[in-house]
């Protein structure tokens, strides 16, 4: 059965905290922190976008992948972030892996579950036979206007995942995804920031989306919480995957480990399958994982994985790289998100 | 630097593709496609480099051309590869606290813009293991 | 050489920021003080060779030894004009080739010049222009400019010669103090170690005092047969050699990042042809493009072990009452740095210290020789020229 063969996180650096921010508007600094469970947040240095995070987290992937680059026959990037808005983020990420030129490559785009989107894909086209191998990305350095409640988390990370057949250290048991046309969070053509609908993100939007898919799922599967030793979910902020983990019936056992927006904030289509790398990083033979992510728009795809021997040779170590962090202000965060106009 | 002129080393720029001379052994990055020991007996092969090395020596510009301004002050270094050849590239790393003789690895990371319109120019960069 | 050959008449105009002076306005003054001071009509001239590093970057000129040829007054007598270009040694190397034409008996008397007008361009341009010089592909793609690539240089060699910040500062302080007697130098005003330290850094360890300015300028020469040097001047200045050597065009490439191996391969056949040893030269102008250049040009030239070249400065050593003076003009960092100007300014000047001509004038100097470089040392260019007197007069 299909699944992931390797897989690979990364996560620039740089944190802000949340106090900084809210300090440089005014606000009120415990009520922010408080309110969204996010202590602080990573920020891309001002030579990286989402092109260099999938190019790193993709590396990671194939350091210890059985196969490389060049066994690849799709790549899939999703992100709202694209560094162009014509001309493909994969195709950079191809050929720095060296997969290029016999492959299919695309962009996707539905804002944080574009990531999920292309694992989804590139598991059709191996369980179809197609191709032997797709890499699935989901990267972003996602942007928030500033003083807007989003600049508070809005982050900068991605992973990446080897799809196959061959190989496989976590099994794909099934997969079930729950759409409709919601327009909770979006951003127009040629708009530097992302606008939101507030409070209206949160149940018409996330709760209910995240909720249907996996339920769903379990329901095909004839799960239940209790048959997960893992569970990870988007997390825009610290406080809604805690939310609808507790809803759907899993406890801070379970999501704790694939918890990392208190942290690092919101990767946005980083974020859930960040919350997979760390989790894969612990899990053992015969564990299972629950997974869902969210994107707004919107939709969620839910995923029940079985951890397969040879995990520990795959493992990544991403969350040991939080621990070489520089913290910076304000002022060098407005400079390397390119906040600052020189011309 | 063009998109054609960029686009026409992109395995080199984004994957430290180098070359060797068969003849006497030696790598080449940039690759060369003579060997300046042998000559016309240099017998010339595509060669991966690893990514890994020696800062051989390093300044921090604070002075850069117009392209590179914005991110002043960085660090530049030549870095000696384990394979042999030596390459001119920034090493990412806060403050400039990274020192000639330190282990270095490739890194993959935005070399330049071709302005805001123009092209995004990817490359390898470096940072401290 | 087939023949030898001498140096009869000598020009610059001053070098520095001419706002109000076209590039040709310049090697129009400098050429005419050039055939002025040899005495040489337009209709004797046989070939012009220019030097020039980038009119194509700097004003959007090509084709600019036809420029020179036309606006000196040249074309009309259809003289051949070659432009010459190596970077920052162009100027040396025109002044090399119209040696070369001489002594091979194609032309008699020939004009080298080298003209460079560089602040029509901002410092951004300017420096982005300065880095053609170096590895486009490969080094300045990476972020590195010629100031970054000497920064790395002068990193090496304080690493492993022990080489000082305040050794630096010290080329800085002589060769300002040289310049306060040349009416020709872009700055003629002293300058203390403490000042060169207390400039911005412009790429560590150097700072903005460590660097040869942008300038506008040129200078002119004027070549014809030994033996018939003595038909135009009573002080002909003779060429014993001119020799020029290549090097790998980036650092990265070169096995030993603290010397410039083409400027001692330059220098090694120089003193082999002019049949003398570092010891027996006077006076030197050499291409301290950057402090540290002038300390490896004072190593790699053989006037100072290597290593050593820093305290040779700071001791006195290069100073104009010294052991081997250098850059009694004031160098590059004085006189100011009109890219391909340079080369043949620093003729001008080695040719009045041995006629005793010099605003800092070094005391019986009978051997010179000039040292001119190309970018970060891909091309150096390295002349012995004498007067043929006194103690180093020699039986040709």
């Amino acid at each position: 059965m299909a699944g992931i063969v390797s897989y690979g996180g990364y996560v620039p650096r740089y944190r802000i905290r949340t106090r900084e921010i809210a300090e440089m508007w005014g606000e009120d600094a415990d009520a922010m922190e408080g309110g969204l469970r996010v202590e602080s947040k990573s920020v891309p240095d001002e030579d990286e976008d989402t092109a260099t995070i999938s190019v790193e987290a993709a590396r990671t992937a194939f350091e210890n992948a059985p196969v490389e680059g060049d066994a690849l026959g799709a790549v899939y990037v999703g992100s709202e972030s694209h560094p162009y808005a014509v001309k493909p983020t994969a195709t950079i990420v191809a050929a720095s892996v060296g997969a290029t030129p016999l492959m299919t490559a695309a962009d996707l785009e539905f804002a944080c579950k574009a990531g999920t989107a292309g694992v989804q894909a590139a598991l059709g086209l191996v369980e179809a036979g197609r191709i032997d191998y797709g890499l699935a990305i989901g990267a972003d350095v996602s942007q928030g206007a500033p003083g807007d409640a989003l600049e508070y988390s809005a982050a900068a990370g991605g992973a990446a995942f080897v799809i196959g057949d061959e190989g496989v250290v976590a099994e794909i048991e099934d997969t079930t995804s729950y759409t409709s046309d919601t327009p909770d969070f979006w951003r127009r053509e040629g708009e530097r920031y992302p606008q939101h609908g507030e409070r209206f993100t949160g149940k018409p939007a996330y709760f209910k989306h995240t909720e249907g898919a996996s339920k769903a799922l379990m329901e095909r599967l004839g799960t239940s919480p209790d048959d997960y030793d893992y569970a990870v979910f988007h997390q825009p902020n610290g406080k809604f995957p805690v939310r609808v983990a507790q809803s759907l019936g899993f406890d801070e056992e379970q999501y704790e480990t694939g918890l990392l927006s208190p942290k690092i904030g919101n990767t946005y289509s980083g974020a859930s399958p960040l919350g997979l790398v760390a989790t894969l990083d612990e899990a053992e033979t015969g564990d299972r994982i629950f997974f869902a992510s969210f994107g707004s728009g919107a939709g969620s795809d839910a995923f029940s994985f079985s951890v397969k021997d040879g995990i520990d040779e795959r493992r990544t170590g991403l969350k040991e790289t939080f621990e070489d962090v520089e913290y910076i202000d304000y002022a060098q965060y407005a400079k390397h998100k390119g906040k600052i106009r020189r011309d | 630097m063009t998109a054609p002129r960029f686009w026409r080393k992109i395995n080199q720029r984004y994957r430290l593709v180098g070359t060797e001379c068969r003849t006497c052994d030696t790598a080449f990055f940039p690759p060369r496609d003579l060997c300046p020991e042998c000559r016309r007996e240099s017998d010339i092969a595509e060669k991966a480099f690893s990514g890994e090395g020696e800062v051989v020596t390093k300044t921090v510009v604070h002075d850069a051309i117009s392209d590179y301004d914005a991110e002043t002050p960085y660090t530049l270094a030549v870095v000696e590869l384990d394979e042999g050849a030596r390459i001119t590239a920034q090493v990412v790393e806060g403050d400039g606290e990274v020192d000639v003789g330190d282990r270095v690895e490739a890194c993959f990371r935005r070399v330049r813009d071709e302005g805001e319109e123009g092209i995004v120019q990817y490359g390898t960069k470096f940072e401290r293991v | 050489m087939l023949r030898d050959v001498a140096v009869v008449g000598v020009g610059q105009t001053s070098f520095g920021e001419h706002w109000e002076r076209s590039f040709r306005d310049l090697f129009v003054t400098a050429g005419v003080r050039a055939l002025e001071d040899a005495g040489v009509a337009g209709d004797e001239i046989d070939a012009l060779y220019g030097g020039n590093m980038s009119a194509g970057q700097f004003i959007q000129q090509e084709h600019v030894a036809a420029l020179i040829a036309d606006y000196a007054g040249l074309a009309t007598e259809r003289v051949p004009a070659t432009r010459v270009e190596a970077a920052d040694a162009s100027g040396g190397l025109a002044f090399r080739q119209a040696v070369l034409d001489v002594a091979s008996g194609a032309s008699d008397v020939v004009v080298a010049s080298g003209v460079e007008k560089m602040t029509d361009l901002g410092s951004a341009e300017t420096t982005e222009a300065l880095a053609g010089s170096a590895d486009r592909e490969w080094e300045v793609f990476g972020g590195g400019n010629v100031a970054a690539l000497y920064a790395m240089m002068a990193r090496a060699h304080m690493d492993r010669y022990g080489t000082t910040r305040r050794q630096l500062s010290e080329v800085v302080v002589k060769n300002h103090e040289n310049a306060t007697n040349n009416k020709y130098a872009q700055y003629t005003n002293e300058v203390s170690a403490e000042l060169v330290e207390s400039t911005p850094f412009v790429s560590e360890p150097l700072r903005a005092f460590d660097c040869s300015p942008a300038s506008d300028g040129a200078a002119a020469v004027i070549v014809v047969p030994a033996e018939d040097a003595e038909d135009y001047t009573d002080e002909p200045v003779y060429v014993e050699a001119t020799e020029q050597a290549s090097g790998s065009l980036a650092v990265h490439d070169r096995d030993d990042i603290t010397t410039l191996g083409s400027t001692a391969r330059a220098a090694e056949r120089a003193y082999e042809t002019a049949n003398v040893s570092p010891g027996d030269v006077d006076v030197a102008e050499v291409h301290d493009s950057y402090t540290v250049a002038e300390i490896l040009a004072v190593e790699d030239l053989g006037f100072a072990e290597k290593g050593d070249g820093g305290a040779f400065v700071e001791d006195g050593r290069a100073a104009v009452d010294g052991e081997t003076p250098v850059n009694p003009s004031g160098g590059l960092k004085a006189c100011g740095h009109p890219l391909g100007a340079t080369g043949v300014r620093q003729v001008v000047d080695a040719a009045k210290q041995l006629r005793g001509e010099a605003g800092t004038q070094v005391e019986d100097a009978s051997v010179a020789v000039t040292h001119n470089v190309g970018g970060t040392g891909a091309t150096a260019v390295v002349n012995v020229l004498s007067d043929r007197n006194g103690r180093n007069r020699r039986s040709r």
